[in-house]
């Protein structure tokens, strides 16, 4: 078997650590029991307990998972949808603006997306507060969707939908009975990378909320501001925890589900 | 088929959602950016409309408008120092990142092939993790009294705390920081692509491993290349968080100044007008960008 030669093991635990080193850090010392972020003052959890009594920071972590499960799950089906017309609808007319549109989100600055998607509300005077958040997070996270969605379409054997569709299916249980549960992995992976996109927005709902609606990263953002806290340190910390564990969990699930489609198509062929 | 007549629902659905929520909001931001700051709510007021005042009236408005707040851009020099330290900051960023992140690729397209999806999953997870967690690390990092200036006062490697929060430094650090997965990850699908016997053939010939490397391997991870400097290249010039929290009072990048001017002065129209003329500047990369992108979806 081939072993890592030594120059690729260098970069690799380099880069590594350059990865890591400073999110470790950053865990390590909320659980410092001293104020200062650079003396450590011995363990202590105090941080994490003033975080649970502290009632705008809990509003606010509610109402951003809020916006997230909301925004996810409605740019997971819109994301979905977009998808399936880039890679199975062929030349419609108005294609070559629907992909710019689905493509640049991906890289457009936040702040533009943000600015635009403001003056969009208040130009068709809407009041500006969570749901405005939610429709500004489908819209960005929803192309993360169509792209990652989009790959996994083009990359599956289109024939065992044409047979389905031969067969007398109409295309809505073809979708739901064939394509669906192929893609399926990547529909869940998306609705998590969206989910998690939406949890990190600062800029994106600082322009687009309005009194009353603020999320987790504006109130981190403000607090930052004046200074560095142990109390965000924990914050930030458990946000990291709950990310990883799910992260981890999803892509062991996914992993399981892959081998279990590889080893049932090989059945299918030794048997055909 | 008879039965794909309904097929037109699937695309025009998030057709409509993007038409009204992506594309008709820029060209409210023009519209914006074209009338007079106001001190209401909102702060502007339209200074043409076309369905009133007809279109003659209109274009010579327009004119005028377009020369008072675009050419403001060009006259104020805080604008225009901005344009070009966003674009130097991104683009030598992008330059740098291009050395860090081409070793850590090349080791994980190299590794065995057991450790890759490990390996991969180890870069995209602190993507997951909190972009403004991950900028807010570095300021304990970073600061007078932080962890990095600690550590090498008691190990003696200098006498006097370093002052990088709050320089254009702190910034390169968070930018490289931040968007490194986004040039690993197309770097390593381009070297994992690539058929390794290409190298042995030309080692056979005569090649040597640095002659290898810029004959073969490195062109053949060019499209890699290609997307990663534009993955970091077009967010990185729009940047506002990092240059906000890492960066000091001298750090002008374009982002932070069209927040500065929306936010804090309140002048809606300058900080539309910054947005177009941002967009306009980004409008090339990201066009060669989507054409990139569409290219490799298609070929799958």
């Amino acid at each position: 078997m081939k072993r890592f030669s030594t120059f690729n093991a260098v970069s690799l635990t380099a880069g590594f650590a350059f990865l890591y080193l400073p999110i470790l850090l950053l865990i390590l010392y909320s659980f410092n029991a001293g104020r200062s972020v650079a003396v450590w003052g011995g363990w202590s959890t105090k941080w994490y307990a003033s975080v649970f009594s502290n009632q705008q920071l809990l509003d606010a972590a509610w109402i951003t998972l809020k916006v997230a499960f909301l925004s996810a799950s409605v740019a997971t089906i819109l994301g979905t949808m977009a998808a399936l017309a880039l890679a199975r609808h062929g030349r419609f007319a108005g294609r070559t603006l629907f992909s710019g549109m689905v493509y640049a989100p991906l890289v457009m600055p936040e702040v533009i997306t943000g600015l635009s998607l403001l003056l969009l509300f208040v130009s068709i005077n809407v009041d500006r507060g969570f749901w405005t958040i939610v429709l500004a997070h489908i819209t960005f996270t929803m192309c993360f969707v169509a792209v990652v969605v989009q790959s996994r379409l083009v990359s599956f054997d289109r024939s065992i939908e044409e047979a389905a569709l031969d067969l007398g299916c109409t295309p809505f249980m073809t979708f739901f009975r064939i394509t669906l549960p192929l893609i399926l992995p990547a529909v869940i992976s998306s609705w998590m990378l969206a989910f998690t996109l939406s949890l990190d927005d600062l800029v994106i709902s600082s322009f687009t909320t309005g009194p009353g609606a603020t999320t987790l990263p504006m109130k981190i953002y403000s607090d930052v501001r004046l200074g560095v806290k142990p109390e965000i340190n924990a914050v930030c910390s458990m946000m990291v925890a709950v990310v990883t564990v799910t992260v981890i969990i999803a892509s062991i699930m996914t992993k399981r589900q892959e081998v279990e489609r590889e080893r049932a198509e090989r059945l299918a062929q030794t048997k055909s | 088929m008879t039965n794909t007549n309904h097929r037109w629902i699937v695309r025009a659905i998030p057709y409509l959602w993007m038409l009204v929520l992506f594309f008709i909001p820029f060209i409210i931001v023009f519209k914006i950016s074209l009338s007079s700051p106001e001190i209401a709510q909102p702060p502007y007021s339209p200074t043409f409309d076309p369905f009133v005042d007809g279109w003659s009236e209109t274009f010579a408005r327009f004119a005028e408008f377009t020369s008072a707040n675009y050419l403001r851009l060009f006259v104020d020099s805080i604008y225009v120092s901005s344009y070009l330290s966003s674009i130097w900051i991104a683009g030598s960023s992008t330059v740098m990142m291009l050395f860090i992140a081409y070793p850590l690729a090349y080791g994980m397209a190299r590794a065995p092939k057991s450790w890759r999806p490990t390996l991969v999953m180890m870069v995209i997870l602190p993507f997951w993790t909190s972009f403004l967690i991950r900028v807010y690390a570095w300021i304990s990092i970073l600061s007078e009294e932080g962890l990095l200036n600690s550590m090498l006062l008691s190990l003696g490697i200098i006498d006097e705390p370093l002052v990088i929060l709050s320089t254009n430094a702190a910034v390169y650090i968070g930018i490289l920081y931040s968007y490194l997965p986004f040039m690993v990850l197309p770097l390593y699908s381009a070297l994992e692509k690539m058929d390794e016997s290409l190298i042995e053939a030309a080692k056979d010939l005569g090649c040597t491993n640095i002659q290898a490397f810029w004959k073969v391997t490195f062109p053949l991870s060019l499209p890699g290349v290609i997307a990663g400097c534009f993955l970091v290249f077009i967010p990185a010039v729009g940047e506002f968080v990092i240059p906000d929290l890492l960066g000091g009072s001298d750090t002008v990048m374009i982002g932070k100044t069209m927040w500065e001017e929306f936010f804090n002065n309140r002048d809606w129209p300058a900080a539309s007008a910054v947005a177009i003329a941002l967009l306009i500047v980004l409008m090339i990369p990201i066009m060669i960008f989507q054409n990139n992108q569409a290219k490799q979806q298609d070929m799958g």
